[in-house]
């Protein structure tokens, strides 16, 4: 009896103890953000202050920080629209038809999404240069179909699966045809699948510094993380400021990241896990 | 899962035969555009000599290869990742293992929602906002870290000063930034125990350790080897978090492959080198895909 109690407890405290630590760096990168600059650097730390709100309205005012997430929404959305109308019907052909060639489909997918970034990088890069498309947001839309692609035909493939069977073969004795099908009576069934797909596709599109740091380098073109980075250049770093962006930057990741929570494990590693 | 088309694939007509392929070609062609094209593209400049702004390329052969391999700069920055993934994927697993234990057996059902839903978080968070929030954290003067430490009375450590401290730096903020995830699996994995069989062996023995080898673990390898892969895959991946946190140094304690590549390419303009080297991450990266396929991707369960 007592044993079990203690060994509840001690469960409880380790689940506590992982919470705090995973939550406390985000904690202190949104007090960070609401502390000024004095208060930031005092030693120890205050662990109650009057709240401020300078470091936004600095990042705000003088940064560019507005139109770099404006970028990254606009890239996002692009990258993501465009996954979407390849990447669905690819998931339905993978999910209805037994095809030979199939599997070499599946790992060309695969391929893509384990590819090391910096591979197509340099092409992307020379190619975009020649065509003077630097600092072009369709470049890093195109680029981010890399990842994009396969992420959303794997949760697809998965939503596509659960549609029954039946509905479409009713439907196919009616004399509509597979892509009429495929449109009108699949795709609506999986909208909570292609909301789930979009949003993890965009987490990743939004994160990406590499790409972005190479092909949209300009002051106007660059996304949200790449103008995190930028901050580090000078002899001192504007903290205040920086954590502001910060937390600009990740809510939105954040908010899509607890929404799409349950897909999280299944989705990255192309379900190879149930 | 039951099919569509039952007919054997010679016996139907051409317009079915086709369909799939209608379906699934789009997205063919797009990823072969821009993931195919640009590979063939690196691997042709990969045997030119060609540091871009500087001559016309010069035929090279396999020279960039060989210097790529016998380079002590590209051969460090590889052995620094594999040395990252030895260090990590170990203490991660472990973790992992602890934490989808926790949360398998969690008895309090919003601390463990609480835990789900946090699990997320490091994966969701921007890894360049990692390496900065990770700069505050770990500042000799005012970062947190050193006054906690501070506490239990360790002098403050200047953490991305030194070499051997920047690199534990990463591990640690490595380890934040990914245990969630490969906590995450195998808690995905752990829930395909059967209940009843874990019930028949509660009965059995009392002793954890003989109920976890001989009946948990085997239902949990395939979980295991997923966590394994794909984390593997993205350490060698990423560089967001990397790059914030220290830019490769002091030195270069801290320059992995990825920032070697980026550096090479990028800051050098050796063209011919980068591409050689990347051509060699790619052949890694394909290793990794043929043994996903492998291990987890059957057809007789689609």
């Amino acid at each position: 009896m007592t044993r079990d109690l203690v060994a509840r407890i001690g469960h409880a405290v380790l689940i506590l103890i992982v919470l705090v630590v995973i939550l406390f760096p985000l904690y202190w990168m949104v007090a960070a953000s609401f502390k000024s600059a004095d208060q930031l650097f005092r030693v120890p730390p205050p662990w109650l202050w009057s709240p401020t709100v300078a470091g936004y309205v600095d990042a705000l005012a003088n940064s560019g920080i507005l139109r770099a997430l404006g970028n990254s929404a606009l890239v996002v959305g692009c990258a993501v629209l465009l996954g979407l109308m390849v990447g669905a019907p690819a998931a339905y052909g993978i999910a209805r038809y037994q095809f030979r060639g199939r599997k070499e489909v599946w790992f060309w997918y695969v391929t893509n999404w384990m590819l090391v970034p910096v591979v197509i990088l340099l092409p992307f890069y020379m190619t975009a240069v020649k065509l003077h498309l630097i600092n072009n947001p369709i470049v890093l839309i195109l680029v981010y179909q890399v990842f994009v692609v396969p992420l959303i035909i794997w949760l697809l493939v998965d939503q596509f699966r659960s549609v029954p069977v039946a509905l479409e073969e009713a439907a196919q004795l009616d004399g509509l045809n597979r892509f009429t099908i495929f449109l009108r009576i699949a795709l609506p069934l999986v909208k909570p699948g292609i909301a789930v797909a979009a949003i993890l596709s965009g987490i990743f599109a939004w994160n990406d510094l590499l790409y972005a740091f190479v092909l949209t380098p300009s002051d106007s073109a660059r996304t949200a993380p790449t103008i995190a980075m930028a901050y580090l250049g000078g002899y001192s770093v504007p903290w205040t400021k920086v954590m502001a962006s910060s937390t600009m930057i990740c809510a939105p990741v954040i908010i899509g990241g607890i929404i799409v929570h349950k897909y999280i494990a299944r989705g990255l590693t192309l379900g190879a896990v149930k | 899962m039951s099919q569509t088309p039952i007919k054997p694939e010679y016996k139907q007509p051409w317009r079915e035969r086709l369909a799939p392929w209608f379906f699934v070609s789009p997205s063919l062609v797009l990823l072969l555009a821009i993931g195919l094209f640009p590979v063939i593209y690196t691997g042709y400049y990969s045997t030119f000599n060609w540091t871009m702004g500087f001559g016309t390329p010069s035929f090279a052969g396999f020279g960039n290869y060989v210097q790529a391999l016998t380079s002590s700069d590209f051969g460090w920055s590889v052995l620094r990742t594999l040395i990252l993934l030895a260090i990590t994927l170990p203490i991660e697993l472990v973790l992992g293992l602890v934490i989808a234990f926790a949360l398998d057996s969690a008895h309090n059902v919003w601390l463990r929602r609480a835990l789900q839903v946090c699990l997320v978080i490091p994966i969701a968070i921007t890894p360049a906002v990692i390496g900065l929030l990770a700069q505050l954290m770990f500042n000799q003067q005012f970062g947190i870290i050193n006054y906690l430490i501070g506490l239990i009375g360790i002098a403050p450590v200047d953490w991305l000063g030194g070499s051997v401290s920047a690199f534990a730096t990463v591990v640690a903020v490595h380890i934040w930034e990914w245990t969630p995830f490969v906590a995450l699996v195998l808690s995905a994995s752990l829930s395909t125990v059967p209940t009843d069989i874990e019930e028949a062996v509660m009965l059995e023995t009392d002793r954890w350790w003989p109920r976890f080898k001989s009946v948990i673990l085997p239902y949990m390898w395939p979980g295991i080897t997923a966590a394994l892969v794909f984390q593997t895959a993205f350490t060698i991946k990423s560089f967001g978090m990397i790059y914030s946190i220290a830019q490769g140094g002091p030195g270069t304690s801290t320059m992995f492959a990825m920032l070697q590549i980026e550096r090479t390419a990028f800051r050098g303009f050796n063209i011919g080198l980068a591409s050689a080297e990347s051509i060699l991450m790619l052949i890694m990266s394909i290793v990794l895909a043929r043994i996903y396929i492998r291990l987890f991707y059957t057809d007789k369960d689609d």
